[in-house]
């Protein structure tokens, strides 16, 4: 078998595993977050001095911003306590026997073997994956595409970064988003000049996550114009967290004439309160696709949005959330049209059992001069049980009249008459759920890269089993 | 004669309504077996309380499936002992591709592996002999099927799954004769002497290609004639109402 083409990147190098053991002994009795413990973030990263300063003034809204109000609710997640989520306190190194059960059993079911774990805990795999990486990489240079970790990038390529960071998901944005501009950490960096066509997918794989560069990755993709790339960010197996915060923050520039397709699947451990800011701004002509999955979490809030910035611009949002039991799933998209001959389609789907709340919360607007724009959106959900929710919340805002706009919301179950026409098939039970479960989610599955489709798979089947009594 | 299915003293309720009231029914290898009679008599429910549909609650007697007893068993499991039902309706499955469906039965049914390319190929062949299109293959369960394309499907699964006993559910209704035409040529390919047929119809125009061995006429929930194949043609010529006085 050819070995399959992957680029890893990890998102730690050696220094940040250094700042972490710092952090141990100088902070250890600190609560609160300060503005020392900032410094030493940045100073320990080596940033050029114009990041101390937009760190400390994120820290600064941080501290003046509320939570905001509509959010579900995240009172299990101690905001005092915010410096120990973003300094671990446990070594995750060789650190297999501190991973829930659930999680191991995931990993061994998914059919990661032991080796290929053991391996991805240390520093072999990284050197491992760093020669995949370049290998690939080489490839891409000679075009001028930079695909790198984001604190590289920051020294390497620190103009274009400087140009963008922050600037589409401001820390103004909300207490989230500044808490990200202050402790972010980690993430990839992405850039594509004029015209070049990525033919490859970048892929972004973080298996297990390494101490706090998980929390507050940041990530930056450039694809400039007329240029074309397809960036996938998940992981195999469940991401592992040591504290429960996630405060992610995705920025995607595209310019006019170009594409770029952003896929992911996230499946975070069930302790997990994600609070991720994804925002794409689209130029003239230009395409975003997003698919996404969104699995595990105790708490998500995660609505990716797109500023159609450019005429004819357009966007597609392909999405799936899973929640099971203790889980509150709050996702959708947000679009906005700002300008004429707009298009976007939005198509969700989620899947609820066992108690978990599967909330579709959606913002459409389209702007005064957003004439002749045409948006869709086809919310459809499943409830696998009585005791499950699921909602849907649309805000939709239209300040022209010259507009095309389609809204289609379906609650469903699975009936029993498909279940007894695939027994009639000699199929059990069990596995009729899961085919009707996985078939609810084929659009969007077959819209990944076969080998996350085959994940998201393994992943329906694993939160079904033990559904039926 | 090897027997397959045994019927007895059948009695099923749907809703806490009673539609069969008390079924005696034997088949046997080889055999082709009609059930014939009027709208709402309990046709579609003898087949589906064989199949074992939890809607249709078995209230007396008892379903035995070459000697054994089946009354409580699951439905997959009927499936797996060689029980097979075309429905009348077939839901759509969105999601689900024929090919993926039809297979995964297969698998299940036969408990073996199946491979892929030789798969494909039978798929093939098998839709071809159906004048089934073969883009249907990697379409959604019958979403946006027509009837006859339903029914078709319904037939393809038959002839790949190779049950020993078939209950065809007016797999002829609301069909075309060009479709009856293929369904019954279907069936025809598919029956020999180690498998059974049980055909529930109201039409006579699937029995133009198709020969039963028996002939039963269903009124209110009851048996009320059994014949051989003139059954047919006279029923045709008086009508159901000669035999409501024997109810």
């Amino acid at each position: 078998m050819e070995t399959r083409k992957k680029t890893h990147v990890e998102e730690m190098d050696r220094g940040v595993y250094d700042i972490k053991n710092e952090f141990e002994y100088s902070y250890k009795s600190n609560a609160g977050l300060t503005e020392d413990i900032i410094r030493e973030i940045w100073s320990n990263k080596n940033e050029p001095e114009w990041m101390l300063e937009f760190r400390l003034k994120s820290l600064k809204i941080y501290n003046e911003l509320d939570i905001p109000n509509w959010i579900p609710d995240i009172s299990g997640l101690n905001m005092d306590n915010i410096v120990t989520y973003v300094k671990p306190k446990v070594d995750m190194k060789g650190d297999w026997n501190e991973v829930p059960e659930d999680i191991k059993s995931t990993f061994d079911r998914l059919g990661i073997p032991e080796a290929e774990r053991t391996s991805l805990a240390g520093v072999g795999a990284q050197y491992d994956s760093e020669v995949v990486y370049h290998s690939i990489q080489e490839d891409l240079v000679k075009q001028g595409v930079i695909y790198t970790d984001i604190e590289t990038a920051l020294h390497e390529h620190e103009d274009l970064v400087k140009q963008y960071f922050m600037t589409l998901v401001p820390p103004s944005d909300h207490k989230f988003a500044a808490l990200h501009g202050a402790v972010w950490s980690g993430g990839s960096f992405v850039y594509v000049p004029k015209g070049v066509h990525v033919e490859i997918p970048l892929q972004s794989y973080f298996r297990l996550n390494a101490p706090g560069a998980g929390q507050f990755e940041h990530t930056l993709i450039i694809v400039e114009e007329g240029a074309k790339a397809h960036f996938i960010e998940g992981c195999s197996a469940p991401k592992y967290d040591v504290s429960n915060l996630h405060a992610g923050c995705v920025e995607l520039f595209v310019k006019d004439n170009a594409t770029l397709r952003y896929s992911t699947i996230e499946n975070w451990s069930k302790n997990m309160y994600n609070l991720n800011t994804k925002r794409s701004r689209v130029g003239k002509n230009g395409t975003i696709e997003w698919v996404s999955g969104s699995f595990g979490s105790r708490v998500s809030c995660l609505y990716p949005m797109s500023i159609l910035a450019g005429e004819g611009a357009h966007c597609e949002f392909t999405g799936v959330t899973f929640a099971g039991e203790g889980q509150y799933l709050d996702t959708g998209a947000k679009v906005v049209h700002a300008a004429p001959h707009t298009t976007s389609n939005i198509n969700s789907k989620s899947i609820s059992k066992s108690g978990g709340a599967a909330i579709y919360r959606g913002v459409l607007n389209i702007g005064k001069n957003a004439e002749h724009s045409k948006a869709t959106v086809s919310c459809e959900s499943l409830m696998l049980d009585q005791i499950s929710q699921s909602d849907t919340i649309p805000s939709i805002s239209i300040e022209n009249d010259n507009v095309d706009l389609g809204h289609e919301a379906k609650i469903g179950r699975i009936s029993d008459e498909a279940i007894f026409y695939l027994m009639t098939r000699g199929i059990s039970e069990e596995e009729a759920r899961a085919m009707l479960v996985r078939g609810f989610v084929e659009p969007i599955s077959k819209e990944l890269p076969l080998e996350y489709a085959v994940e998201m798979n393994n992943l329906i089947t694993l939160e079904l089993e033990g559904s039926i009594g | 004669m090897a027997e397959l299915l045994r019927v007895e003293n059948l009695h099923v309720s749907v809703e806490g309504k009673e539609i069969l009231k008390g079924i005696d029914l034997t088949i046997n290898k080889g055999e082709i077996h009609v059930v014939m009679g009027t709208n709402g008599a309990g046709k579609s429910t003898l087949a589906n309380a064989i199949m074992g549909n939890p809607v249709y609650e078995v209230t007396e007697g008892s379903i035995t499936f070459e000697g054994e007893d089946i009354t409580e068993e699951d439905v997959n499991n009927r499936a797996k002992a060689g029980i097979f039902m075309s429905f009348q309706n077939p839901i759509a499955i969105p999601g689900i591709t024929v090919e993926n469906f039809i297979r995964t039965a297969k698998a299940t049914v036969t408990g073996e592996n199946v491979r892929a390319l030789a798969f494909k190929k039978e798929l093939k062949s098998k839709m071809d002999e159906l004048s089934f299109d073969q883009s249907y293959a990697q379409r959604y369960v019958n979403e946006g099927f027509s009837g006859g394309e339903r029914k078709k499907n319904e037939i393809l699964q038959m002839s790949i799954l190779d049950p020993k006993l078939a209950m065809l559910d007016e797999t002829d209704s609301g069909l075309d004769v060009d479709a009856v035409r293929i369904v019954s040529d279907g069936v025809d390919r598919f029956h020999n002497e180690n498998n059974a047929v049980l055909i529930i119809t109201h039409h006579n125009s699937i029995l133009q290609k198709l020969k039963p061995d028996f002939v039963h006429i269903l009124i209110n929930g009851k048996i009320v004639k059994t014949g051989d194949a003139s059954l047919v043609a006279e029923i045709e010529t008086k009508g159901y109402d000669a035999y409501k006085a024997l109810v």
